[in-house]
């Protein structure tokens, strides 16, 4: 975790509102994020987490509000404008998304290699070296990901969104599905590459356990805005009774388990 | 009452919506097939997988689509004695209509149902946003290269078919209706021309282009789970047929009509 209160701010996002049809997800989201730091950012299943996460890259189009990246607007930027953005996103996803068709040697050097033409050999150097550093054998880097435990497609999703040494990397619940000792391996490994390339992170997560190890800043979403957002540290203490049945998992409160829909591959926008 | 006209008035929105995202999602497709960079080798795994090991099942169906042609005319021909007339019939017909038609069918159900399974579970699991935060653009690196090895394959199987198609009715005219091999022959090729064979090379092609941008469309728009998979799987390969039928029409109408 880095000593981040002088940082200047990486990534600010003001009154950002989303709909799907009736369904409003986002109802004027804030957050700031200074470089260098790793935010966490928890809430109820289907409260917009995930659509907060994708409306900053641009995979999903903000209804209104205001993204800025290094205090460059985001929101409305042309396609290569965009584009220009997300080289500089890691990105992992829940279930890894790695590429079914393709080994993990691929898999981790895709970004690269479109970027740059890489021999097969350079490349498959380059995800050896990644891939070591996440603690996978070498023979790992000819299976394809159906061929790898849940643990070990969570670590090659993470070496492939470092491979390029983004300065922001997102992760979209890193330690989901898996069990607690596979998760404290992936936290490590998070903070580690994280510490190496001294990248802005923000991550996703419903696993306490995993905010107190890799966040310095946690920030709760409810209804489609930040009710609390505050030191790691102070997390229990909020007086916020949202915030304490979350952190406490406790199964009666203001919270329910009955969250609106809020899938977005339901809601694909036309690609452009 | 009330109630019929809104199931109506719903009906005929979401089939308007489907239209427009098709004529949108086509607009877009057609503008990344034509822009670099070109996948090359995503286009040569597409065409193996459309083309080479569709190979089979198009070439079954046109060999016994033309050894049931050639019994059928034969039968029907004898009642009015224009039975030499086979071999044209045959050839005609497999050239114009059948190679092409059923090959788009027998494919539509073979790939477009594979492209939509693949595409729809690259969506549910995220797989098509991975390839965005990867500098990557799916509709160039998913749609282009399976469009453009449909437009590029297509007519190549039909041609194939066409073949295999005429050798079914050879076979059953020389082997089971005692016809001469060499007059079957020249009877084959006497009134065979060169726009028989073309034609239903661009309405293969045109299939190709149909079924590709049918699996596409159904599964980059997938649903969620398993579900929604299943059911962008059989609406390509249903809307891919139906489009066939009405393309192969169309061109036939604007071609010898």
């Amino acid at each position: 975790m880095s000593e981040n209160k002088t940082q200047a701010v990486k990534i600010e996002i003001s009154n950002l509102k989303k709909q799907f049809g009736n369904n409003q997800v986002l109802t004027g989201f804030n957050l700031s994020i200074r470089k260098g730091e790793s935010l966490c950012l928890i809430g109820t299943s289907g409260c917009g987490k995930s659509v907060a996460l994708k409306c900053l890259i641009g995979l999903v189009s903000a209804d209104s509000g205001s993204i800025k990246v290094d205090g460059h607007e985001t929101i409305g930027q042309s396609r290569a404008e965009n584009e220009a953005l997300l080289r500089r996103f890691g990105m992992t996803f829940q279930f890894g998304a790695l590429f079914d068709s393709l080994p993990i040697w691929e898999n981790v050097t895709f970004r690269l290699r479109q970027k740059e033409k890489l021999s097969k050999k350079i490349a498959r150097e380059i995800a050896g070296d990644i891939i070591n550093q996440l603690g996978l054998a070498p023979h790992v880097l000819d299976l394809f990901p159906a061929e790898l435990s849940g643990g070990m497609q969570k670590r090659a999703a993470i070496a492939r969104a470092i491979a390029d040494k983004p300065e922001i990397l997102l992760f979209d619940e890193p330690t989901s599905g898996l069990d607690p000792i596979t998760s404290g391996v992936i936290n490590d490994l998070i903070l580690n590459s994280v510490n190496r390339l001294g990248a802005t992170t923000l991550t996703i997560s419903h696993d306490m356990a995993s905010v107190r190890q890799i966040a310095d800043t946690v920030a709760m979403i409810h209804q489609g805005q930040i009710i609390w957002c505050g030191p790691v540290a102070d997390m229990h203490d909020t007086g916020i009774a949202e915030v304490d049945q979350f952190v406490n998992g406790k199964a009666y409160g203001p919270l329910t388990s009955n969250p609106p829909d809020t899938n977005v591959a339901q809601h694909s926008e036309m690609p452009v | 009452m009330i109630g019929f006209v809104q199931s109506l008035g719903a009906s005929v929105l979401a089939l308007s919506r489907m239209i427009g995202g098709i004529v949108l999602f086509t607009t877009i497709a057609l503008r990344w097939v034509l822009v670099p960079p070109f996948y090359g080798r995503q286009i040569v795994r597409q065409m193996v997988d459309i083309g080479y090991y569709s190979l089979p099942v198009v070439g079954l169906t046109t060999l016994f689509s033309g050894m049931v042609l050639a019994l059928q005319s034969y039968t029907g021909f004898a009642r009015f004695s224009a039975e030499d007339t086979v071999a044209t019939v045959v050839v005609l017909s497999i050239t114009r209509e059948l190679g092409p038609v059923l090959a788009g069918l027998m494919v539509a159900g073979r790939v477009g149902a594979s492209i939509a399974a693949e595409i729809g579970t690259m969506r549910v699991t995220d797989q098509i946003d991975a390839l965005d935060t990867l500098s990557t653009r799916p509709m160039q690196y998913l749609v282009g290269p399976r469009i453009i090895a449909g437009i590029v394959c297509l007519p190549i199987l039909v041609l194939i078919g066409d073949i295999i198609g005429v050798f079914g009715g050879y076979l059953v005219g020389v082997y089971n209706l005692d016809f001469n091999a060499s007059v079957y022959l020249s009877k084959t090729l006497e009134f065979l021309e060169f726009e028989d064979v073309f034609i239903g090379l661009v309405k293969a092609a045109i299939f190709g282009f149909i079924i590709t941008l049918m699996g596409c469309y159904h599964g980059y728009y997938s649903g969620r789970g398993a579900e929604g998979v299943g059911k962008a799987t059989t609406n390509a390969v249903v809307s891919a047929s139906i489009l066939i039928l009405i393309a192969n029409y169309t061109v036939t109408a604007l071609f010898f009509g």
